[in-house]
């Protein structure tokens, strides 16, 4: 039961409890050792330190069966075995260790006695190096003193062989043109020299050098004052020469005027924008910069400072840009000026753009100049121009078409067809018009598309487009078009020859289209393409549309009085040609009243085309028929019906006159409207008009008046339906008749059916 | 306004009676092929607005121009048609009234048959070798002594002696050219000591010397079609009227003759009649187959441009009774009335030759009308 104290264990942990028991004791720390001592608090744990067996074994018998207790025992037996045979091999083991242990201490100790001996005698040996060594030194002492004296008497001498080599050096440094060398060497010397200058030799380099130095400023100045140099050269020679302390006024104007020599060599050259902006400008530029870069950015240091040299630098710099630019100006404005083909604006106003932009860089780089206000004008300037330029592209346009339309309208003269294509020729001639103008429009815009530099100036925003482009090329144009339509009244005017009848008519029906529709278009397209505020009064459509109209009824009553004059001069050449008195009994319609029929027919064809019918007065139902009153005293009158007999003249004139006083009156070349009837009416008027007045300055035959008659009668049969009032007709031709009569020595009139018979045959 | 008219046969020839200074008396001539011709002496009495015709027989033919003597107010000229042979020519004569015209001139126009006394011939002015005459030219400011017959392509200039009775060619000029030349109007200036004549033919005015009987200045293409008329302007020698069939009234100054002065365009017809005033050159007639006359004041191209300085005081006194204040407008051309009495063409207008404000106008059917120029700018321009 004893054995009951031995603390039961586990075969598999056994081994390992050993091991660590055992680095407990040698006091080799494990990383299981915390966990172990915790686990161990346990008064029952019987591999823990705290083990109590007397609480362990109350424990087991409290809580165990006799079966388990027995059990438990010959386990704890089992367990107190094993421990005793496991601590028999682990001291056999230990001791075998521990005896090579202590033979390998005792080895060391022997060791260790060789070595103390062999050390002693390292440092009996230091101890006599030491010595040497302090003798050694002591010997040296002397003539290290004198090498660090001879080591700075080397360098002074170096620098007096610099010295004294100078002269050479800098008249090598001028041979080789190294300047930039020989000042900064010059430089390194000047103060040294300047020191010592009261010793004779150091005097005499010192005068050397500034001959030398002398010779090249005077060589720099010469290159300074060359053209040749590029413009790095010259800033680099301006450089130097400010460290010889050159006079800075001096070199600032040197360095301007050789700058602009260069430039105006680039301006005689200067031909095109392009080489003027890559060329002149970015030089220009360039100049600029290192003009700065040399006097007014430079660091402000020692006795240039006082100078003040920014100042005037500036203002320098100010006036030699200004007379450059205005040379430049004046050659760009001169270019642009030659720039006369309209066909491609997009270039000129790429060269603006360009031109603008480059100017800009002047602006950054100057920001006080006038350059580039300057520029902007010259392009607004060629903007004014260019708009004029079109407007004129556009009239030659206009009269080259009118000339077009023109032969057009004269090549196919046949007789009534000449006239049928007049309709597509108007629309073709206004397509055309268009066309041009918004291709125009379109070339304009150019200059206010956004990419363009220039468009957001305010010029380009709202007077260009509102001045330039609505009043100076629109408004302009379409006035343009009033104004010739009307010259071709004017200036054709007398003989009506110069201008063809047609191209009046088509004119006229253009002039009309443009009054109701075109112009409103043309405006509001422009309105919308530039965005135009009307800051300033602008010229109203309606005015615009006032003015065509008003050409329009112009040209129109030219068309009807030149048309009214042709048919006029032929009734008046065969009125005022014939023997009338002696002229023989009537049996035909003379030829040039069918001619006259025929070219009122030719008139009516080609004003149809163009113009609507018009409105006419309600006709009697056979207007062809209708006789002569004055001749017709048996038929049913309506009229006056005057009877041609000696003892009545008054009678006549009385009745005629009180005719007269309830038909309206007539006149003769009256405005028309716009229609066909009205052009109709009008042309005829003028030639009845013209056929009575002939009539009255001649004396008739008995023959002669029947001839009349028949005429008369026959103008009758076919004039009435052209016009929009037949009265007209009928009252202008019995009034012919009627001084026909009067001015007849023998008034026998034909009879009515004879009349007929004779206008019916032809 | 005097708005007097009368009815007679058709009439074209329409003269004032130059020499007379006194009276207001206008000559018309009648065109009628079937009855006799007569002259109408028409007298216009200004203060009581009262017209007496007298009629004398002119039994040689329907008359298409007359003119009265500058010197001799009982002295015309007419051209008369004569058919002979179924040929119809123009004639001209001189003629002298009879004395005692006026003992039987209060006679109703309708009476007619009342036997009108017959003018007495004193020459002919023998054309049958020249062709039909257009019109005859008295000397302006002469002594009745010389004329011009423009007939055909010739001008004669005949001397008239022994009180009229004979007249001798003294120089004639011919104009040549291609086709029918015809003489329509012309003018003998009262200028330059009446050496020179303006005549029209077709659309050409030209200008002659009378002392060598040669062209100095020609005109072409002066109007567009035919010149009807014209007139010298009585203050400005250079300047001359003239009107045609292109319904328009030009202005020349025949130093400058590549522009007209200046160009009127207001009749809607051929004009035919164009007149200065006597006195007042701004002052211009024209009458026109449009049945219109029109005044017009011609104040820019005139010989007195800046016109009278107006006194307002005077003017408001004077002008107290118009309604219409065109006594106080600027000076500038403009048309003072249309008179559109007529019912027919108008061929003749002439000034008074007694009092320069007074005016007649003659249409084709016989209707002779007597205007004034209105009282306001008679006034604007007297004062």
């Amino acid at each position: 039961m004893s054995s009951a104290t031995t603390p039961p264990d586990s075969d598999p942990s056994g081994r390992r409890r050993v091991h660590s028991m055992l680095k407990l004791y040698y006091g080799l720390n494990e990383e299981g050792t915390a966990a172990e001592q915790a686990e161990s608090l346990d008064p029952c744990d019987i591999n823990g330190p705290h083990f109590d067996p007397e609480v362990y074994l109350n424990k087991l018998r409290k809580e165990c069966s006799l079966g388990e207790l027995m059990d438990h025992e010959s386990c704890m037996v089992k367990q107190i075995r094993s421990l005793d045979s496991d601590m028999q091999t682990l001291v056999y083991e230990n001791y075998n260790k521990f005896i090579s242990a202590t033979d390998t201490i005792r080895k060391m100790k022997n060791d260790f006695k060789k070595m103390e001996d062999e050390m002693d005698c390292l440092s009996a040996n230091m101890a006599a190096i030491t010595e040497f060594s302090a003798r050694i030194s002591g010997t040296l002492q002397d003539q290290h003193a004198q090498i660090t004296k001879l080591s700075g008497v080397h360098t002074l001498l170096r620098k007096l062989q610099f010295l004294f080599e100078l002269p050479a050096r800098l008249n090598k440094c001028l041979e080789l043109q190294a300047y930039a060398q020989a000042v900064s060497a010059h430089r390194r010397a000047r103060c040294v020299l300047q020191q010592y200058s009261h010793m004779p030799s150091f005097r005499g380099i010192q005068d050397d050098c500034h001959v030398i130095m002398e010779q090249l400023a005077q060589q720099l100045r010469q290159k300074f004052r060359d053209g040749g140099s590029s413009a790095k050269d010259l800033s680099e020679c301006v450089e130097l020469l400010l460290q010889l302390d050159e006079p800075a006024e001096e070199l600032c104007d040197k360095f301007l005027s050789h700058a602009q020599s260069r430039l105006e060599a680039d301006l005689q050259g200067l031909e095109f924008i392009d080489r003027g902006c890559n060329e002149f400008v970015s030089s220009l530029c360039l100049v600029i910069a290192s003009y700065q870069e040399l006097f007014i950015n430079r660091p402000q240091e020692g006795e240039l400072a006082s100078k003040n040299i920014p100042e005037m630098a500036n203002g320098k710099l100010h006036v030699f840009v200004d007379t450059l630019a205005a040379r430049y100006f004046s050659l760009v404005e001169r270019r642009i000026q030659e720039e006369k083909g309209v066909g491609d604006n997009s270039l000129l106003v790429r060269a603006l753009d360009r031109f603008h932009r480059r100017l800009q860089a002047i602006t950054k780089l100057l920001p006080g100049s006038a350059v580039p206000s300057h520029g902007t004008e010259i392009v607004v300037r060629a903007a004014r121009e260019r708009i004029k330029q079109y407007l004129s592209a556009l009239q030659t346009f206009y009269h080259d078409s009118l000339t077009d339309v023109r032969q057009a309208l004269a090549a196919p003269r046949l007789a009534v067809g000449g006239a049928s294509a007049s309709g597509e020729l108007l629309t073709s001639l206004s397509n055309f018009i268009l066309n041009q103008l918004k291709s125009v429009l379109a070339s304009v815009h150019l200059f206010t598309a956004k990419d363009i530099t220039f468009s957001n100036k305010p010029y380009f925003k709202g007077e260009f487009c509102s001045q330039g482009v609505r009043e100076g090329l629109v408004v302009s144009f379409i006035k343009f078009i009033c104004q010739s339509s009307r010259q071709y009244c004017e200036s054709a005017g007398d003989r009506g020859g110069s201008t063809p009848p047609a191209l009046l008519l088509l004119l006229s029906r253009l002039c009309l289209d443009y009054e109701t529709s075109t112009i409103s278009y043309i405006l509001t397209l422009t309105d919308e393409q530039f965005l135009v505020q009307h800051h300033t009064p602008v010229t109203p459509v309606t005015a615009l549309c006032a003015e065509a109209r008003e050409a329009a009824q112009k040209l129109l009553n030219h068309y009807v009085k030149v048309q009214g004059l042709i048919i006029s001069q032929m009734l008046r050449k065969s009125v005022e040609t014939r023997d009338w008195v002696n002229t023989i009994e009537p049996r035909n319609v003379r030829a040039v009243m069918k001619r006259v029929v025929e070219d009122t027919t030719s008139i009516d064809v080609q004003v149809g085309l163009l113009y609507e019918e018009g409105v006419r007065k309600a006709h009697s139902s056979d207007s062809s028929k209708r006789t002569f009153s004055v001749y017709s005293s048996s038929r049913q009158q309506i009229r006056y019906a005057p009877s041609y007999t000696p003892s009545a003249p008054m009678d006549t004139n009385l009745l005629s006159n009180i005719h007269k006083l309830f038909s309206e009156r007539i006149d003769i070349f009256s405005p028309v409207e716009f229609n066909k009837v009205s052009v109709l009416t009008g042309i005829i008027k003028i030639s009845l008009k013209t056929f009575l007045e002939c009539v009255r300055l001649r004396t008739f035959g008995r023959y002669g008046l029947q001839q009349i008659q028949v005429d008369c009668h026959y103008l009758q049969m076919y004039l009435w339906r052209f016009v929009s009032d037949e009265n007209l007709v009928h009252f202008l031709l019995d009034e012919i008749v009627g001084s026909a009569a009067h001015r007849c020595l023998d008034p026998s009139p034909m009879e009515q059916s004879v009349i007929e018979v004779i206008c019916e045959r032809g | 306004m005097g708005f007097r008219s009368l009815r007679v046969f058709q009439a074209r020839a329409l003269t004032a009676q130059t020499a007379e200074t006194d009276a207001i008396r206008f000559l018309v001539g009648t065109q009628s092929l079937k009855f006799d011709n007569q002259i109408h002496i028409i007298d216009f009495d200004d203060e009581n607005n009262m017209i007496n015709k007298s009629v004398l027989l002119h039994d040689a033919g329907e008359m298409w121009h007359i003119s009265g003597s500058p010197a001799d107010k009982a002295v015309l000229t007419t051209c008369y048609s004569k058919t002979s042979e179924s040929r119809v020519l123009t004639c001209a004569a001189v003629w002298r009234m009879p004395p005692e015209w006026e003992s039987g001139s209060h006679e109703s126009p309708d009476d007619s048959s009342n036997n009108p006394q017959t003018l007495e011939l004193l020459c002919h002015l023998d054309n049958t070798t020249h062709g039909s005459v257009a019109c005859v030219l008295w000397e302006p400011l002469g002594d009745g002594k010389r004329v011009i017959s423009l007939a055909e392509n010739h001008v004669l200039l005949w001397d008239l002696q022994e009180s009229s009775t004979k007249a001798t060619i003294s120089s004639t000029a011919t104009l040549e050219g291609k086709g029918q030349l015809k003489f329509t109007a012309g003018k003998w200036s009262p200028h330059h000591n009446s050496t020179q004549l303006a005549t029209a033919n077709d659309t050409a005015i030209r200008g002659w010397d009378l002392r060598s009987m040669s062209q100095i200045y020609c005109i072409e293409n002066a109007h567009g079609q035919l010149v009807r008329d014209l007139d010298f302007n009585p203050n400005k020698q250079y300047y001359l009227a003239s009107c045609g069939d292109d319904c328009k009234v030009k202005f020349w100054d025949v130093r400058h003759i590549n522009e007209p002065v200046k160009c009127l365009e207001e009749h809607s017809h051929w004009v035919w009649s164009v007149r200065y005033n006597h006195s007042h050159d701004q002052l211009l007639l024209t009458g026109s187959s449009d049945s219109r006359v029109i005044l017009s004041n011609m104040v820019s191209i005139s010989s007195e441009p800046f016109g009278h300085l107006v006194d307002d005081d005077d003017l408001s006194d004077n002008e107290e009774s118009q309604q219409e204040d065109k006594g106080k407008e600027p000076l500038q051309d403009s048309i003072i009335a249309t008179y559109e009495e007529h019912e027919d063409s108008v061929y003749a207008v002439e000034w008074s030759a007694a009092d320069p404000w007074l005016f007649a106008s003659l249409s084709y059917d016989g209707r002779l009308v007597i205007n004034r120029v209105p009282r306001a700018l008679k006034y604007h321009i007297l004062l």
